[in-house]
C-alpha cells in the first residue's frame, strides 16, 4: 500500500525511539499503516525486560539535551512504549523484529515485549513496505 | 448558540502527538454527525488539528485560543 509508512528502526536510544513513536503515532492518528522493523540496538531496547529502562541518548544530545530528555518525561511524556501502544490501539500499527538481528543478539519471541507482533526477513518486510516510502532511524 | 458537545478530550499538559492520538482515539467511538471538543496547551496543535482535519474529513468546526488554552471542536463526518 502506497501511503504505509514503513520504518526501519536501527538505534535503540530513548530520542530516536521516542521520535520514531511519535511519527508512528501521527500516522495511525490519519489512517496510515505502519509497519516497523527492528534491527540491531533498537531491537534490544525492546527486550521485555529491557523495554522500560533508560537507553540514553544519540551522542548529539549532549547533557543539555538529555536534561531536557529528563523534563518532558517528569512533565508526564509518555514512553516511546507506552507511545507506541497507543498508536496500535488506535490504527493499523505493525511491529516486526529483523530475524538477522534475533540470531544476532540471541533472542527468541518470548524474550521480547508483547508489543512486537513476531518476526520477520527483510524480504517480508520490502513487501509490506511496498512501494511507499521507507525510513531509516 | 451553542453547540452540543457529544465527547470532550482533555488533552491539556499533554505533548504532541498526545492530543491527537486522544482525540483520534474518541473518533473511534463518537457516532456519525457528534461534535468533539478539545483542549490542549501544546502550540503545535493549532496545526495538528487543521492538519488532521483535512487527513481524516472530519471539519473543523471552531477554533480558539483562551489564556494559553486551544480549543477545537470538530464533527465526526
Amino acid at each position: 500500500m502506497d501511503d504505509t509508512l514503513a520504518l526501519v528502526m536501527f538505534s535503540g536510544t530513548d530520542d530516536k525511539l521516542q521520535a520514531a513513536a511519535v511519527l508512528t503515532a501521527g500516522a495511525a492518528a490519519v489512517g496510515r499503516p505502519v509497519h516497523m522493523f527492528l534491527q540491531y540496538w533498537a531491537l534490544d531496547a525492546f527486550r521485555a525486560d529491557r523495554i522500560n529502562a533508560d537507553h540514553g541518548a544519540a551522542p548529539e544530545a549532549g547533557a543539555d539535551g538529555r536534561a531536557a530528555m529528563a523534563n518532558l518525561r517528569s512533565a508526564g511524556q509518555a514512553s516511546w512504549a507506552d507511545t507506541l501502544r497507543q498508536a496500535k490501539e488506535l490504527g493499523d500499527v505493525t511491529i516486526q523484529a529483523c530475524s538477522l538481528s534475533m540470531d544476532l543478539l540471541k533472542l527468541e519471541q518470548s524474550d521480547l515485549d508483547p508489543v512486537v507482533d513476531g518476526v520477520e526477513g527483510v524480504a517480508a518486510f520490502m513487501f509490506a513496505a511496498g512501494s511507499g516510502q521507507i525510513v531509516f532511524i | 448558540m451553542a453547540l452540543e458537545i457529544a465527547i470532550r478530550v482533555d488533552a491539556r499538559n499533554l505533548s504532541c502527538p498526545m492530543p491527537i492520538v486522544k482525540t483520534a482515539q474518541a473518533f473511534k467511538t463518537a457516532a456519525a454527525g457528534a461534535l468533539v471538543e478539545v483542549v490542549a496547551t501544546d502550540p503545535g496543535s493549532v496545526k495538528d488539528f487543521e492538519a488532521w482535519s483535512k487527513a481524516t474529513g472530519n471539519p473543523l468546526v471552531e477554533s480558539g485560543v483562551e489564556g494559553g488554552v486551544y480549543r477545537f471542536v470538530l464533527r465526526k463526518k
